[in-house]
Order: structure tokens, then sequence, then C-alpha cells
């Protein structure tokens, strides 16, 4: 099949969401959309899925004019998007799900054994034959799951499928696993919508490529023709160096130490986090990382071991303690742990640093317009609700929240997931400023290549506990890897 | 802010509109007296709206508003021979009581709110007819009658209180860092507890506050209608969500303001007065009062979507 979208327009009140923009997708080709974020990537994909109304422009299916008037119309015509939020029934099984709202039935009884012998073939088609169909979708890892909603598009003959970011929750082992499938689908001459921020993934996975900047296609070419540098100038609409601040600074004292902590599900974990430095962690995901940084917050409860802040005994029994001692976290889960999605910027950056009784409403504005400027957050204003800004802006924002209760520790988890490379830029520049001014930040990456540029130390986590620690100098990206696998470095 | 706004003065301007409207049907609608009637009318459910909107803007529910402001009117009422004073403070006592024990159990027990506060109100209603012996409690003093019956000024006491309540509870949503609070646990109870605020406790605070309020305007009604009645404030929840609902408060917490639950209490007892007077049958009263909450409702998620 060939999709056209010809000169999309869709405008949203005070700006231009997409203006003109063109794209084919064709069947057998994966098709790479680049861009930062409001770029303009998730209206036209909304927009070619059915769930967003252009204002202009025209689709053609195969030459066939074809205006969705819903997700369900697009699905129809085997256009299908896999969400990053996925939308699988939790309490069905794989089979169940697969074959949800198209049952296999006869005269209205569900044909239970034809659904599981379908899922079956679905399954060995996208060689995940170690998926079981009578699983519970609810107690399948994240990547299971993933592959169940494209085993799904599959067995539902999409001949579109969108993804978007659909890496952002997975280890690299799973990724190759989900690239696998992906030239699957690609031999069958399904077409392949990837819409992504990580130019390794591009790299691996696309034959041609399109850049969105601000809602016009900035350049559309073919893979091979594309070099990478070529794709960040046309994604950010300058030249970028390498990305990474380069001066890494000198470590002072030791602010934050654990002896044989265990908290939650981690254990017997000894590390100190010094001022004026950077501690990378690193390791698959499950390992113990986010947990090991929530029991420095307070919202994992110590079993045993100890802490010290400043050397002095610290035992933060809930993220309010913790806050009061000066430590901030930014967390994994942005949208659903960090913000207050329907509050404007302003509540969601003071929320941490209100003090007395009364909100002193002035003052209030004041300091977040500050930090709003210093960290370069953008928004129409202040009272914009925070649910309507870029991921990257996002992120500012509950950065801001923790500039504004002037935290010395800061707990990074997954800093930069889902933001663009302009506003990672940014964020990295901060982190670095913040050192330079004696703040001592962990940060917990999935990235590897910025946790070995950014970290003044390594460590390596692995069965929820740490395993390695290595000086910047010794952390090699293949040494690290390995760690993080289990293999012998 | 915008959209919130919004609802109010929608909401207002339809006010407006119906009582163009009544004020043509029926020569006594468009009166002082008529307007202070209506006041009135809707001052028990006002004070205790403001409450709900709080609990609900946290994300939770009372459905045990009426049965315990009959709990606290018979109680008030048993004491009302010794003085007024201790009468109001025992009233004020039972509400925090009930509202404190509610938001223990909904916020350190994890009950659902709706199922702890279901139980108390049968709870609290059978306390109230065990205390009272199933009867009325009359032949009250005469200033206890005062806190229902006066005015100043010419404008009824009840409604006085109403006003002062509805205004504290503006300014605590609105301006303290306790609103703030309130808003974010129900906006996203994960980020607020991640930001620091106890989510637990501000849960708590906010159930017992309510009960606080419950226990004023329990005493209010028994002052008003001069007796603690044991069946008195029958399905006062209902109205009180009602006016909550219309006034563009969100049930699933986080969204909603004070005076968005002022505006819909005023709409709905507009509404009331102005069918009574306009001879319509109360049975299909209660029908236009169904299609008015839901029309209001579908009305604001309509301009939400636009927005």
């Amino acid at each position: 099949m060939q999709l056209d979208a010809r000169s999309i327009t869709k405008r949203y009140p005070g700006v231009v969401a997409l203006d003109g923009v063109d794209l084919t997708l064709a069947g057998g080709e994966v098709h790479a959309i680049a861009g930062e974020n409001g770029a303009g990537k998730s209206t036209l994909m909304g927009v070619l899925s059915g769930s967003v109304r252009p204002d202009a422009g025209t689709l053609t299916i195969d030459g066939v004019a074809a205006g969705f008037a819903s997700p369900r119309d697009a699905r129809e015509r085997g256009v299908r998007m896999i969400h990053q939020e996925l939308s699988l029934v939790p309490e069905l099984t794989v089979a169940e799900n697969i074959f949800l709202g198209v049952e296999p039935a006869r005269s209205g009884v569900v044909d239970r054994a034809g659904q599981r012998i379908r899922t079956e073939e679905v399954l060995a088609r996208l060689r995940q034959t170690h998926l079981d169909p009578d699983a519970r979708v609810a107690s399948l890892p994240l990547a299971a799951r993933q592959m169940t909603e494209i085993a799904r598009a599959v067995a539902q003959r999409a001949s579109l499928l969108i993804m978007d970011e659909p890496t952002a929750i997975l280890s690299r082992a799973e990724i190759d696993a989900l690239f696998a499938v992906i030239d699957e689908l690609r031999a069958a001459g399904t077409a392949i919508a990837y819409i992504t921020h990580r130019l390794d993934e591009i790299e691996r996975v696309a034959d041609r490529v399109t850049v969105l900047r601000d809602g016009r296609v900035i350049e559309s070419r073919a893979r091979d023709a594309f070099p990478r540098d070529d794709i960040v100038r046309a994604m950010v609409g300058r030249e970028l160096a390498s990305g990474y601040p380069a001066a890494k600074s000198a470590p002072g004292n030791v602010v934050l130490r654990l002896s044989n902590v265990s908290a939650g599900p981690v254990h017997d974990v000894s590390l100190t986090l010094r001022s004026g430095e950077i501690v990378g962690v690193v390791g698959l995901a499950g390992s113990g990382r986010t947990e090991l940084a929530h029991a420095m917050y307070g919202h994992a409860r110590l079993v045993s071991g100890t802490m010290s802040l400043d050397e002095k005994p610290f035992q933060p029994r809930r993220p309010r303690d913790a806050i009061a001692a000066g430590i901030g976290l930014l967390p994994e889960d942005r949208k659903g742990q960090g913000l207050i999605l329907s509050a404007a910027v302003r509540v969601n950056a003071s929320l941490a640093s209100l003090g007395g009784i009364v909100v002193d409403r002035e003052r209030e504005r004041a300091a977040v317009s500050t930090w709003r400027d210093a960290l370069g957050i953008r928004t129409p204003s202040i009272e914009q609700p925070v649910r309507l800004l870029s991921g990257g802006n996002q992120q500012k924002v509950v950065l801001a929240r923790w500039m504004l209760t002037h935290s010395r520790i800061l707990l990074f988890d997954e800093p930069t997931r889902g933001i663009d490379v302009g506003a990672k830029a940014e964020i990295y520049a901060l982190m670095r400023e913040l050192t330079a001014k004696g703040a001592a930040i962990l940060m917990i990456s999935s990235d590897l290549g910025e946790a070995l540029e950014m970290s003044d130390r390594i460590v390596v986590m692995r069965n929820q506990t740490v395993t390695h620690q290595l000086s910047s100098a010794e952390a090699t990206q293949e040494r690290v890897a390995r760690l993080i696998l289990g293999e012998a470095a | 802010m915008n959209t919130r706004r919004l609802t109010e003065f929608a909401l207002l301007g339809a006010t407006a509109v119906e009582a163009a409207v009544f004020a043509a049907i029926a020569p006594a609608f468009f009166t002082i007296a008529n307007a202070l009637n209506i006041a009135l009318a809707i001052a028990v459910t006002g004070i205790l709206a403001v409450g709900m909107t709080a609990v609900i803007l946290t994300g939770g529910i009372d459905l045990s508003v009426g049965s315990v402001v009959a709990l606290a009117g018979v109680c008030a009422a048993l004491v009302a021979g010794k003085s007024t004073l201790i009468a109001i403070v025992v009233a004020l006592l039972i509400g925090v009581a009930t509202g404190a024990l509610n938001g223990t159990l909904i916020a350190f027990f994890k009950v659902p709110a709706f199922v702890t506060t279901l139980a108390m109100l049968t709870i609290a209603r059978g306390l109230a007819f065990i205390i009272s012996s199933g009867r009325s409690i009359g032949n009250l003093p005469d200033s206890f009658g005062a806190l229902g019956r006066s005015s100043l000024a010419g404008i009824p006491t009840p409604v006085i209180v109403m006003a002062v309540v509805m205004f504290a509870g503006a300014f605590v949503l609105n301006r303290t860092v306790f609103g703030r609070h309130v808003y974010a646990t129900g906006g996203n109870p994960d980020a607020a507890w991640l930001a620091g605020i106890d989510t637990r406790r501000v849960t708590w605070l906010v159930y017992a506050l309510n009960g606080l309020l419950v226990g004023l305007a329990g005493v209010t009604l028994a002052s008003r209608l001069g007796a603690g009645v044991p069946n008195s404030g029958l399905q006062y929840e209902l109205d009180v969500i009602a006016a909550v609902v219309v006034g563009g408060t969100s049930l699933t917490g986080g969204r909603g303001t004070i005076g968005g639950t002022a505006s819909g209490a005023i709409f709905i007892g507009v509404l009331t007065n102005g069918l009574n007077l306009a001879n319509i049958d109360p049975y299909v009263q209660k029908i236009a009062l169904g299609v008015v909450i839901v029309g209001a409702v579908v009305a604001d998620q309509l301009s939400r979507r636009r927005g």
C-alpha cells in the first residue's frame, strides 16, 4: 500500500502545528520521522491515524481519497498506531487482546481454540514463540506487552504501522528483538512510520528519513544519503557541538553516604556521592536503579544499613524529609509522577517550595518567572497548563521545582528520556552548572553514551544491587555494556 | 483558570436567563423578599457544598453529610437547654469527629471514600434515631432559634453564615498553601507525594474540616426547624453533590472552585424556587433538576474539549 499525505495543515489556538506537510509512506519501507519536541510529529501521526482532523490537505491510500473520521475508520483501512502508552486490557490474556473487537466467533460464542491457534500463528510469524497466548497481559514485562500490541496490529492485517518512540521503555536486548520484528514486517511489505529522537535507531532501521521542524518538512531523503550531522542540523536548525559540555568538575566532600543499604528490592548497596560530581547509574530496566534513588529520597523504606548526609545520620521516612534535607528527585515517569498535568506551570514549579500559611503570589510569580527565563522554559505564560508543554519543557518545569527549593543533591532518573536534542543539550549544560556550584547529581540513564559522557563516575547495577563502580577513565563503552549484561569485563 | 472562570460566567448568565423567564411567568418571583427566600433555601446546602467541593477536589466524595446533619442537630438539641453555645460546640464536635473518622479510614486505611461514607451515612442516621428515641427533640429555648431564624439588617442569619463560609472556603482553597496541596493531591497524588506533600494528612484534614462544616450546617438546620429532627437532612448529599458538579468541579479531582460551586447552588436554588412559584408539579420539578444537572456537565465538557 502507499499512503500519501499532501499539504496537511493543522492549527491550534496560537500555533500552527502542521503547515502544508507532504509525506509518503510506502509498503516495505521504514520511514523515520525525526524532529524536536513540538516539531509537529505527534500531530502528524494523529492525522495519519485518524485521531486528529486536519484543517486542510488530503490523504490518499493507493490513490484513493481517504479522509479518516476516527481512529476506528483508519484502523479499518489498515492504518494502526502503536502508542507510547500502550492500549491493552491488562486483565485479559495475550490472545484475547490480540483479537479484541474482532474475536473469531461462531453464532456469538468466542471460538477460543481458533483464537489460540491464530494467535500462535501470528506470534510465530513475528518469531515471538516464547510468548504464551494464555498469559495475562498484566503479568508480562513491558517489552512483551509491546510485542502483543504489535502482534495485534499484524493479526488485524495492518498495512501501515505507526510507531511512536517504541524503544523508550525497552532494554537493549528488547530493542534488538523489536528491530528483528520490524525487519520481518518490512520484508512482508508493511509500511512503517517510525517516530524517534534517537539517531542510532534511525541509522539502524530507517530506509527513509523525514525531518520536521516547526510544523514543516525540512528535509526528506533516503537514509543512505542523509548523514547524521545533516539530520541533526535539520532537526535543530543550527550546528550543534557534540551536545555534551566539556568541562568536568572537581569533586568535593562526601554529601551522601550509603553503607550496606537494603531498601525495597535493592540490597547491600554501599555508595558515596560527593558535592560537585555527577555519578551515573547504569543497568538494565528492573536492575534496581530507580529503587536505589527512591531509597535516598525516602520513598522506599530502608530495611537495613545506614545512610548519612554530610556525615550525619540520615533517615528520610518520606520524600518530604529528603526535600527538607536538600534532595530533589526528577522522576522517570514525568507525567505520572513528576507533574500535575492539569495545573499551571507556576503551580507545578512552586509545588515543593511553598512555605508558611498563605501563598505569597507576587513572590511566587516572580520566582517562577526567574527560573522560566533561566532554564529557557518555552511557554506562552506561567499560567499555561503544563500538559500543553512539550516533553523537554515539562522536564524543565520539574527542574525549576528543585531550583526553587535550592536542592543540592539531585536524583535524575532518565532526565533526557523522550526529550529533543536541543533540550537535552540545555539540560546537560545545566547539570554542569549545578555541579560547578557544588551540587551533587546522581543520574540514572539507559543512554550509555550520555551516562559515560556526563558522569565523573559510573555505578553499574545488576539484580537489585551495585556490582561495579568505575572512574570515568575506566569506563569504556564496551566494558560498561558488558558489566550491565553481567558478562566478565 | 480561563475555563474555570468560563464555567462561572456561563452559569451566572444561565441564572440570569432563568430569572428573567420566571419573572415573566410569576410576578412574585422578582422581589427582594423572594431573593432572600431563595438565599435562605440554599443556605444549608450552600454551607455543605463548600466542604464537599474540597472533598471532591481531592478525588473523594462524602455521602454521609445528610445523616451527620441530622445527628449533629439532634445532639445539639439535646444540650440546647444548657446553653446555645454548648449546643453549637457539640454539633461542631460531632461533625469533626465523624469527618475525622471518615478521613482516617480513607487516608490511612485506604478504604474507598464511597464505601467509607456510605457506611457513615447509615451509621450516623441510626445513631440520630437512637439518641432521639426516634422523635423530634423540640421545646428548645428561644436563644437556640436565633442562629436559624434571626436576621441581620434584613438578611437571614443562615445566609450570612453561608456567605462567610463560602468566602473563607474560597480563601483557603485559593490563597493558602494547604489549598494548593488540596488541588495537588487531587490532581496527581503520586506527583504530589514525591514533591513532598503529605497527601494522607491533606486528605484527612479535608474530611475533618468538611465535618466541621457539616456540624455547622446541622446546628443551623436544627435551629431553623426549632428542633433536633432525626430524619432531617435526608438526601442532602445528593443536593450538595449536584450543586458542586453543576458548578464545574470534576469528580476525578484536582479541578473546581468555590465560585463555581456557589454559582451552581444559586442556579439550582433559583430553578427550584421559580418552578414552585410557576406552580409546576413537584414531580416534574425533579425531572427538570435531573436534566439540568446532566445538561450543565455536558456543556462544561463540550466547552473544555473546544478549549
